[in-house]
Formats: C-alpha cells, sequence, structure tokens
C-alpha cells in the first residue's frame, strides 16, 4: 500500500492513471446512459432540465479532462520509457505530483454530484451546469449564482496544472532520455506522437487557464471580464477556450493515432509505411491545429475576412490528416494480417474516424456550419472522432499493451465480442445522430417533441447506447478474468518490433538491465538491411539504483485542493492551510536526497 | 555506476540537462500565459465605459525607476551566476541576496503602486481597466514572488554551505526564470504605460 | 538531432554582463525619453516596440545565454514564443474588429 502511494515508478504510475481514468470513463458513461434514457422518448421525465444540465456538462468534463486524457497519460507512462530504453521518465516525483493532481482534481469536480446539502441545496444540484465549454456569460455570477460552475472552473484548474508537470516532463524524457542510437527518426510513432501532444499540452493550457482566471475574477471578485455591461465581450471567452479547445481535440486523438501507428505493423507484419511522412503529418496536424480555432465560432458571425480564412485552414488540415489514413491503410496493404482483437479496434479507428473527418469537413464550410452548428449533427461528429477515434484506438493500445503491462494476455473470445458489440453499438448510438441533428434538434436541450419526427431514430440512438454499455461490461469481465485466466504473455506475444517488447513482461522495476545501443527504427525485426537486435539478459550483469519512492509529491498534491475549496466556501483561512501545504511539499520535495 | 543516475543525470540523449530543458519548455508554456494576458489587456484598451482611464492614473516616473530596478536585478543575478560558476561564493552569496533585495523593492513599488490607484478609485471592480490591469500586472507581481522566495532559498542554502560550485546549474535555471520574469515586465512596461 | 556530445557553452564574462546592463539602461532611458518629447509623437508606438524589443533579445540572448547555448533550448522557447505572437496578432484582429463594429452599431 505505502509502495502503491509513494511511488514514483513510471509504470506503477501508469497503472494509476489507468485505473483511476477508468473509473471515471464509467462515471461519465453512466451520466451518458441518463442521458440517452431520458432522450429515448420525445417529452421525457426521467430527470428534469437542470438535471440534464449538469449530466451533459459533467459527461463532457470528465469524458475529455478524466478520461481520454488521462487514459492516454497511462500509455505515456507505462509504454513511452519502455520504447525509447529509458529507466523511467525525466523526473518521476514530479510524474507521481501530475497523477496526484489528476486524481484530485477529478474528485473534487465529481463531489459537486454530492455535496449539494453544503450548500443549502440538494443532493445533484450543484455540479457543474454550463457545458464543457462554459460559455460566457452564462457563466457569470449574475446568471449562474450557486456552486456549479465554481467547482467546474476550479477543478479544470487543478487538472490544467496535472498536464503542464506531465507536459514538461515527456518532453524533457523523449528528447533528452532516448537509449543510445536512438535517433529521433528511429523513435517509435507512439512516442512521437506523444511529443507533439505535449508541446501542444503545454501550449494550450496556459491559454484556458488565463481564460478560466478571468472568470474566476469575475465570479469571485466583481471583475468584468466577460460583462457586457462594462463593454467587454463574452466573445473574448469563447476566442480563448477555443483557442485551447481545438489543440485540445488533437492531444485527445494525437496518442489514438500513435497508438493505431504501432499497432498496425506488428499485426501486418510489415513496417509503418511511410514513417516519416505519418511522424510529420503529425507535427503538422500539431502545428495547423493552432490555426483553426474560430470554426467553432462561425455563428458569432466574425466577419467574411475571418469566416473565409478559417473555413480554409479547417480544410487544410484535413490534409495531413487523410494521408495519415492512406498510410495507414497502406501499412495493412499486402500484409501477413492476424486479425487479433487489438487489430479489429485499430481498423475500427481507422475507419470511424474517416467519418468523423468527414462530418468534421462539411462544417468546415460557414454556410452549412450554420445549419448544423448546436445541433445533434455536430454531437455525432464529436463521438465519431472521440468514441470512434479516440476510444477505439487506446482500446487498441490496451489489447496490445495489457500483456505487457500486468504480464497476461486478455481473451480474444471476449476481446472480439467486445470489438464487435461496440462497434455496432456506437454505430447506431452516433449514426443517427447526423440526421437527427439535419431534421433541427438542437444539442443541450432536455427533451424534444414528437413533432420534430426524431423520436424513433432517438430510440435507436439510445438502443446504440446501452449496447456500447454491454461492451464495456464485456471488456469489464475480460479484465477481471485475465487476473486469474489469462494466458502468460512471456516477453514479446506479438513480434513486435520496438523495444517494450524486449523485456519481461510485466517489466522489472529498472526496465532494461542493460541499456539497449538501438541501430534502426525496427530494432527487434529482422529485415533486409539488418538482423535483430539481442534482447537485454534476464538478469542484470550489475546492480542497479532504483529510487525509492516519496510523499511529498502527494503532499504538494494535496495543497492544491484546498486552495481550491477557498473560494467555493469564501473562507480565507483554507487558501492559507492550502497554500502552506502546497509549500511544504515543494520545499520537502526539493531538499529531500532522491537520486534518480 | 551502473545505474540509472548515469542514464539520467550524465549521459542524456542530447547532453543537456533535463532540467534545464524542462525549464525552457515552462518558459515557452509562459509565453502563452502572458501573451494571453496582454492581449486581453490590448484588445480591451480604451474600452472601459468608465474612468479612471490609463492617462488619468498611470505613474511614468515612479515606474521607470521600478523597470530600471528589476534591470538592475537582473544584473544583479548573472553576476550570481558567474560568481558560483567560477566558485567564488562569497560574492556568490552577497549577489544573490541583491538580486533577491531589489526584487522585493520591485514588489514594494507594486504595491505602493496599486495602493495610490485603489485610493484614485480604480480596483478590479472600476472598469474594463482595473480588470486587465491588475489582473496582468498581479499576475506578473505573482511571478516577482515567487522568484524572490526561490532566491531567497538559495541564498540561505548557500549561507549554510550547501549551495556550491557544484549546484551552479541550479542557479543557472534560477536565473532563466528570473530572466524571463524581467523579460516580461519589459514588454509590460510599453505596452502598458508607455503606449497609452 | 542526433547524439551530441557534452554541449559545452562558455558563459560570457562578468564583463560582458555589465556592457549588456549598460546597454539596456540606455534603452529603457530612451523609452521614457521619446514617451516625453513630443516630436516623438507620431512614431511612438513602433519605435517604443523596437526599443523594447531590443532589450527583450537582450536579455534572453546574453543573460539567458540562449546566444550561445543549445539550438534545442532556442526551439523550445522560440516556437511558443512564435505562437504567442501569432495568437495575439489574430486576436486583436478578431476582437478588436469585433468590439469596434460592436461599438458602431451602438452608436448608431
Ligand atoms: C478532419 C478533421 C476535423 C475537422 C475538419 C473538424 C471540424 C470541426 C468543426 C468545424 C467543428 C465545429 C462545429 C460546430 O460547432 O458547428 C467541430 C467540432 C468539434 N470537433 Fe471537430 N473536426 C475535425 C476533427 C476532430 C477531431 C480529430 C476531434 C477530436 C478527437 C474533433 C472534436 C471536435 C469536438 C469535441 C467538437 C465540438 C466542440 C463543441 O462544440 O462542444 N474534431 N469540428
Ligand atoms: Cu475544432
Amino acid at each position: 500500500m505505502k509502495s502503491w502511494l509513494t511511488t514514483t515508478d513510471h509504470k506503477r504510475i501508469g497503472l494509476l492513471y489507468f485505473f483511476t481514468a477508468f473509473a471515471f470513463f464509467l462515471i461519465g458513461g453512466i451520466e451518458a446512459l441518463v442521458i440517452r434514457a431520458q432522450l429515448a422518448q420525445p417529452n421525457g421525465h426521467l430527470v428534469t432540465a437542470e438535471t440534464y444540465n449538469q449530466l451533459f456538462t459533467m459527461h463532457g468534463t470528465t469524458m475529455v479532462f478524466l478520461a481520454l486524457m488521462p487514459l492516454s497519460a497511462s500509455f505515456f507512462n507505462y509504454i513511452v520509457p519502455l520504447q525509447i530504453g529509458a529507466r523511467d521518465v525525466a523526473f518521476p516525483r514530479l510524474n507521481a505530483f501530475s497523477y496526484w493532481v489528476f486524481l484530485l482534481g477529478g474528485l473534487f469536480l465529481n463531489a459537486s454530484w454530492l455535496v449539494g446539502p453544503l450548500f443549502h441545496a440538494g443532493t445533484l444540484n450543484v455540479a457543474p451546469d454550463g457545458g464543457w465549454f462554459g460559455y460566457a456569460n452564462l457563466t457569470e455570477r449574475q446568471f449562474s449564482p450557486g456552486p456549479n460552475i465554481d467547482f467546474w472552473l476550479l477543478g479544470l484548474q487543478i487538472l490544467g496544472i496535472s498536464s503542464l508537470a506531465a507536459g514538461f516532463n515527456f518532453i524533457v524524457t523523449i528528447l533528452n532520455l532516448r537509449a543510445p542510437g536512438m535517433r529521433m527518426m528511429r523513435v517509435p510513432a507512439f512516442t512521437w506522437m506523444t511529443l507533439v501532444t505535449q508541446f501542444l499540452v503545454i501550449t494550450a493550457f496556459p491559454v484556458i487557464t488565463v481564460g478560466l482566471a478571468f472568470l474566476m475574477f469575475d465570479r469571485f471578485f466583481g471583475a468584468h471580464f466577460y460583462v457586457h455591461e462594462a463593454g467587454a465581450t463574452p466573445i473574448l471567452w469563447q476566442h480563448l477556450f477555443w483557442l485551447f479547445g481545438h489543440p485540445e481535440v488533437y492531444i485527445l486523438i494525437l496518442p489514438a493515432m500513435g497508438i493505431v501507428s504501432d499497432v498496425l505493423p506488428t499485426f501486418a507484419r510489415k513496417p509503418l509505411f511511410g514513417y516519416t511522412v505519418v511522424v510529420y503529418s503529425g507535427v503538422l496536424i500539431g502545428f495547423m491545429g493552432w490555426g483553426v480555432w474560430s470554426h467553432h465560432m462561425f455563428s458569432v458571425g466574425l466577419g467574411p475576412i475571418a469566416d473565409s480564412v478559417f473555413s480554409a485552414t479547417t480544410m487544410l488540415i484535413a490534409v495531413p490528416t487523410g494521408v495519415k489514413i492512406f498510410n495507414w491503410i497502406a501499412t495493412l496493404w499486402g500484409g501477413d494480417i492476424r486479425g487479433t482483437t487489438a487489430l479489429h479496434f485499430a481498423v475500427g479507428f481507422i475507419a470511424m474516424f474517416i467519418i468523423g473527418g468527414l462530418s468534421g469537413v462539411t462544417h468546415a464550410s460557414p454556410p452549412t456550419d450554420l445549419q448544423q452548428t448546436d445541433t445533434y449533427y455536430v454531437v455525432a461528429h464529436i463521438h465519431y472522432v472521440l468514441f470512434g477515434g479516440t476510444i477505439m484506438g487506446l482500446f487498441a493500445g490496451i489489447y496490445y499493451w495489457w500483456p505487457k503491462m500486468t504480464g497476461r494476455l486478455l481473451s480474444e473470445t471476449l476481446g472480439k465480442w467486445h470489438f464487435w458489440l461496440q462497434f455496432v453499438g456506437m454505430n447506431l448510438a452516433f449514426f443517427p445522430m447526423h440526421f437527427i441533428g439535419l431534421l433541427g434538434m438542437p444539442r443541450r436541450v432536455y427533451t424534444y417533441s414528437p413533432e420534430l419526427g426524431v423520436s424513433d431514430l432517438n430510440l435507436l440512438s439510445t438502443i446504440g447506447a446501452f449496447l456500447i454499455a454491454l461492451s464495456i461490461f464485456v471488456f469489464l469481465v475480460n479484465l477481471l478474468r485475465t487476473r486469474t485466466h489469462g494466458q502468460r504473455a512471456g516477453n514479446d506475444p506479438w513480434g513486435g518490433a520496438t523495444l517494450e517488447w524486449s523485456i519481461a513482461s510485466p517489466p522489472p522495476v529498472y526496465n532494461f538491465s542493460v541499456i539497449p545501443t538501438v541501430a534502426n527504427r525496427l530494432p527487434r525485426w529482422k529485415t533486409e538491411h539488418h538482423e535483430p537486435m539481442r534482447d537485454p539478459p534476464a538478469t542484470p550483469p550489475a546492480p542497479i539504483h532504483v529510487p525509492g519512492g516519496s510523499w511529498w509529491p502527494m503532499l504538494a498534491a494535496f495543497g492544491l485542493p484546498i486552495l481550491a475549496l477557498a473560494p467555493l466556501t469564501h473562507t480565507l483561512w483554507l487558501a492559507l492551510v492550502g497554500a502552506a501545504v502546497l509549500l511544504a511539499g515543494i520545499y520537502l520535495w526539493a531538499f529531500e536526497p532522491f537520486e534518480v | 555506476m551502473t545505474h540509472a543516475a548515469s542514464a539520467a543525470a550524465h549521459h542524456t540523449s542530447l547532453g543537456l540537462d533535463s532540467r534545464k530543458m524542462a525549464f525552457w519548455a515552462f518558459i515557452g508554456s509562459e509565453c502563452l500565459l502572458f501573451t494571453s494576458l496582454i492581449s486581453t489587456y490590448l484588445v480591451y484598451k480604451g474600452k472601459s465605459v468608465v474612468g479612471p482611464y490609463p492617462h488619468e492614473i498611470l505613474n511614468i516616473p515612479f515606474t521607470s525607476v521600478s523597470t530600471f530596478d528589476l534591470l538592475m536585478s537582473s544584473l544583479m543575478m548573472v553576476l550570481a551566476l558567474a560568481a558560483v560558476q567560477r566558485g567564488d561564493m562569497r560574492w556568490g552569496k552577497i549577489w544573490l541576496f541583491s538580486t533577491a533585495l531589489l526584487g522585493l523593492v520591485f514588489l514594494g513599488g507594486q504595491v505602493i503602486e496599486f495602493t495610490e490607484f485603489v485610493h484614485k478609485g480604480l480596483t478590479l471592480q472600476t472598469n474594463l481597466f482595473g480588470c486587465t490591469f491588475f489582473v496582468l500586472t498581479g499576475t506578473h507581481g505573482a511571478h516577482v514572488s515567487v522568484g524572490v522566495l526561490w532566491l531567497l532559498t538559495l541564498w540561505v542554502r548557500a549561507l549554510q554551505g550547501k549551495l556550491t560550485q557544484a549546484n551552479a546549474m541550479t542557479v543557472e535555471i534560477t536565473g532563466l526564470y528570473w530572466h524571463f520574469v524581467d523579460v516580461v515586465w519589459i514588454v509590460i512596461f510599453t505596452v502598458v504605460y508607455l503606449i497609452q | 538531432m542526433n547524439e551530441h556530445s557534452q554541449n559545452e557553452h562558455s558563459h560570457p564574462t562578468a564583463d560582458v554582463y555589465l556592457r549588456v546592463a549598460a546597454v539596456l539602461v540606455i534603452l529603457t532611458v530612451l523609452e521614457v525619453g521619446v514617451f516625453y518629447v513630443p516630436v516623438f509623437h507620431p512614431v511612438l508606438v513602433p519605435v517604443l516596440l523596437v526599443l523594447s524589443g531590443a532589450k527583450f533579445t537582450l536579455v534572453v540572448m546574453f543573460y539567458m545565454h540562449l546566444k550561445a547555448d543549445s539550438r534545442v533550448f532556442t526551439f523550445l522557447f522560440g516556437a511558443p514564443l512564435l505562437l504567442a505572437a501569432v495568437v495575439m496578432v489574430a486576436l486583436l484582429f478578431l476582437l478588436l474588429g469585433a468590439l469596434t463594429l460592436r461599438g458602431a452599431a451602438g452608436a448608431g
């Protein structure tokens, strides 16, 4: 127990990220099921409009910040150091800090479901209810007097710190901790995409931090950053949010793209087609991702110049995305394909992501977007890219790397059930939404009338959602069964090309008994140019120093939610306590002997 | 010495110090933070619907002195680094302390300035100028405070004999932070105070 | 970007630091001077931007040693800085446009 609380081992932190994020994924999923149950029939009355607002807000916020980002982070943690031949990340304690901040931030946000009575309101009454994008000036105290938005903005500030800290850590890890011979152009695609993602994190998060800080000053200290009467414009929030928000969607998809770029070659037994192009288009997507944010704001009326520019950049960004898709297909082409569950998910990813990308391009054009924006059509888009894309990609990663992380293979039979149920379920749930939206049903409204003519489609969609839930249940059964019944994985169950497969599953604390020297991009494969490398010996030839754990990152992390409680409860001394805890944590951390 | 330390601290793949690299990344990230604040200041410039307005209240001579003070603190900082690098801890301590002291003077100046503005009727709640001005310069001031705390910590460590030539990299990184904060002030001084 | 050997960069001497400081002070005096001398007012903004840009560059190049240090650091700082600059220009364009329009509509 203590060794888990104080751990600084990237593998353990990776597992902690996984289980925590998966728990939040289940919570977000339950919220989605309630939403779908409410919408199963016209004039539904399962929940009130107020509860509905909280449900969709918490669903979106949870899935983005507490499920998908940290599930990706679980692979950054576990896999990246293994892929580059390192013994840990560059700053193991900072890594632990990131995890604890994430956990506490997530708990802080979700506590809002339960603590209504403390704020003289019922339970299920003070959860955030302004949408995951929290548009100003609806979020101002004047229009949202309760603590709902406070939970949201303080929770997001906390989570931002976690992501930023991890961002610096992984950038340095990938640039500076590569094994000898592991040049940048030999780094596996997943690690490359992790690097691009982290650059997006460290540049995009400060912008939302500022936007949220303004909101904080408005709500707690009576400032006017988004108050129209004071001469301000709420559009400022939209710009700051989407300046962050669009890079954020690439933060969500690039890791999944990286996973797929590693899974496909393994199961097609062919090197990734056009590795260099895949890497560069990932970098290009990262850059271009910064130049399209206003496509979320066409309905604001930005004027013809801005509309045209952002429409053009948005259409252009589909090009590097398309390039990647062709590379993946070409990787499969003529390959010696093994239809494992991981491959199913990877191929499912490609197919679903194409559909999501296409609907994206349709709302790149302002005139059509004006018909689509704020309707269920956009909901269809985001779920094809985020569920069909990110989640499918993450599941490909789970089936692929679970054996490495636990030493046991997930059941392929259950895996196939999981895949097909999820695949059918998601298309049933999200494809009808295209029509529901085009027929005129707005998003974020808690019910609809039968006259709209979308009742059957909505029912279909709800059935799909419950199929997805069933598929996730199958996955959980698979996880549990694997603990005891899973086949032993050995070092390398798949015949992978990259370094993580050269060591035991799960790897020993020190990862590599001897740091490997890398001579090419596919070190463990035999190609026309080279023989496979020799795996490091099972026992280290010389003793290896492994850093001990530390309590202080966790202590420092606790300072943040305490600090956040101060404005929430209007208690000054909590701010002082929070700051003191944070400082104490940092000082103890800085001065404790800790040799990496 | 076949332990992780050799991999992490000594033979890094770029031959660069990991902490320094992380710090440069952090500074890059901070660029976006301050840009968002400065952009907002500029966007809302001249949009306040009630006074006081910038030209009525900003005290250029006073702030010029603060600016000079911060520039000099940057000089002290590099001198501290140079001293520590050549192992001259006596001057290292003196310069570190002077840097922190000048930082404190700057903060004192900011306190005086803010108090005066409040007396003249400019608060966070007054108008958009108040919002953007206080949050921008306040964020900068918070960065200076962190820097002062950090510098004083190093100074105390040096007094205790725990900060030596071997820790020159620590001083260098502290300097990176400190100079960055100075650089941000260079921009703020121009954009907020001189271009009204 | 492959295995560089230990990147030994020589730090400037105290002498260089002092000279840079002198230039910084002169530039600051110039800035304040330009602000107070009416003849400069038509070109106040560009002159001030150039002067403060020069100060910025001097501190970054010499006090933060970017001039002599690894290119990796230049990238880690320069790329976000460039991005920030572009974002700032875009934001000013987008939001000042929007606010001006609204002001005009309000006046009309
Ligand atoms: C070909 C690539 C893509 C294009 C052209 C594109 C385009 C767009 C556009 C124009 C919108 C605004 C629609 C509206 O609100 O009217 C939008 C919304 C959205 N997109 Fe995409 N997109 C693409 C890929 C992605 C990816 C890869 C993701 C995430 C993994 C994503 C996630 C989202 C989300 C979450 C929203 C909705 C935000 C909200 O209003 O809540 N998109 N997309
Ligand atoms: Cu977007």
